[in-house]
């Protein structure tokens, strides 16, 4: 048993036209990390190696201190995963899966899963192909939390679902990890979601690292400036992240230290961490690079 | 105990979860040996992350607002413990600098500044 429940150390994978580039982090036990990057920048490639759905080409990963060499068995057992797609066949009902799912996993608690089917009113009689994608969702879910996982792992998995089931998903993950023993790694691209239940940022671009950091670190340490275009001195200029000129104005984004001598001649606010993001997807190749 | 986040505060969450904490603890809404909800406990109802409120309590502890204790939780400690004595000096001495203040601005005399303060506890 370790103080992690997911460690990725120096994960690489090549592929003809893609690598992922020597991935390293480490999640303690109850908490939530966001994995955010854009599409194609490696976050299901990183998520598919730590599920051992790919082979990795170097590296470790290890899940409460096991890795899948070292036992194979409880590694799978303690993945509980959620995919943007359902992963349960189209034809299929409730007791198909239900069959399925004490095969595969020797933790599974029917009785459990059953009553989660209830309290979220997912019905029996339906074929999976006939649910919603909320409700798929939830069914998902209902899998994850009947079996002991360490991990639970989603991949763009609130992303084409209504607002109130996204909250109703941010809730679910809270409750996972409030027992302080299990941690939620959550790939996404809409960034609000993250905004306030994650306890830690992992930003990823082009299968390498950008930064990792906690988030509430992220959102000190950074400053929204805005201002109107002519009072962009080049001094300043050089300071920007991301920057965004219009024919009325520019902003961008600026360390603390430097919004703090600013707010005098520009508008200086606190930034989403979207705003934070994309001002770093802005600048890749520039010459800022993520100071701790 | 009542907290109310803010998504447009310049404040930082973890700030506003402790300043709302401690002034309840300061006005007496929240009374000495009130057990507080656990971490993770406020961080799920709050719709915050957790280490956003372990800030909050970690810096509410050091001021001496409350104790956590392994196991046990977060307890708000009585007023009569230094740390706290010392919260509420400052808060009386900010009071009575904005008095002297405005007494200065209104070119009001000392004693006049004195005999006004005793007025006010003769009345209570």
């Amino acid at each position: 048993m370790g103080d992690y429940a997911l460690e990725v150390t120096n994960l690489t994978k090549k592929f003809s036209d893609f690598t992922l580039d020597d991935i390293s982090f480490k999640l303690p036990k109850g908490y939530i990390m966001g994995f955010v990057g854009r599409n194609g920048a490696g976050k299901t490639t990183t998520i598919n190696l730590i599920t051992s759905l790919y082979h990795k080409d170097a590296g470790e990963v290890r899940i409460d201190g096991n890795r899948a060499e070292d036992d194979k068995v409880l590694y799978k057992e303690s993945i509980g995963y959620i995919g943007d797609e359902s992963y349960f066949h189209e034809a299929f009902k409730i007791k198909d899966i239900v069959s399925i799912q004490k095969d595969f996993y020797p933790t599974f608690r029917e009785a459990q899963y059953m009553q989660y089917i209830e309290q979220w009113e997912l019905p029996t009689d339906k074929k999976i192909g006939e649910f919603s994608k909320g409700m798929k969702v939830k069914l998902m879910f209902a899998g994850v939390l009947a079996r002991d996982t360490r991990i639970l792992l989603l991949d763009e998995a609130t992303s084409g679902l209504d607002p109130i089931t996204r909250d109703e998903v941010l809730v679910m993950l809270q409750k996972y990890i409030e027992d302080g023993e299990r941690s939620v790694l959550f790939s996404t691209h809409i960034l609000e979601d993250l905004e306030k239940i994650a306890d830690y940022v992992f930003f990823i671009e082009k299968g390498g690292e950008v930064f990792c950091d906690y988030k509430d670190q992220i959102m000190e340490a950074y400053r929204m400036v805005k201002g109107g275009t002519d009072e962009l001195t080049s001094e300043l200029e050089k300071e920007i992240i991301g920057l965004q000129k219009s024919s009325v104005g520019f902003q961008g984004i600026v360390s603390r230290e430097v919004g703090d001598t600013i707010g005098d001649k520009f508008l200086v606010e606190q930034p989403a961490i979207n705003d934070i993001i994309v001002a770093f997807q802005k600048n890749m190749g520039g010459n800022h690079t993520w100071v701790q | 105990m009542k907290i109310v986040i803010s998504n447009h505060s310049e404040l930082p969450i973890y700030a506003q979860v402790k300043e709302q904490i401690k002034e309840q603890i300061m006005t007496g809404v929240i009374l000495e040996g009130t057990k507080l909800p656990s971490i993770r406990q406020l961080a799920k109802d709050l719709k915050i992350s957790v280490i956003t409120i372990t800030r909050a309590y970690s810096e509410l502890e050091s001021e001496g607002y409350i104790a956590t204790m392994q196991g046990k939780g977060s307890v708000v400690l009585g007023r009569d413990n230094d740390l706290l004595r010392e919260q509420y000096l400052r808060r009386i001495e900010e009071a009575l600098e904005t008095a002297i203040e405005t007494a200065r601005f209104l070119k009001l005399s000392n004693e006049e500044l004195i005999d006004m303060l005793g007025n006010l506890i003769d009345d209570e």
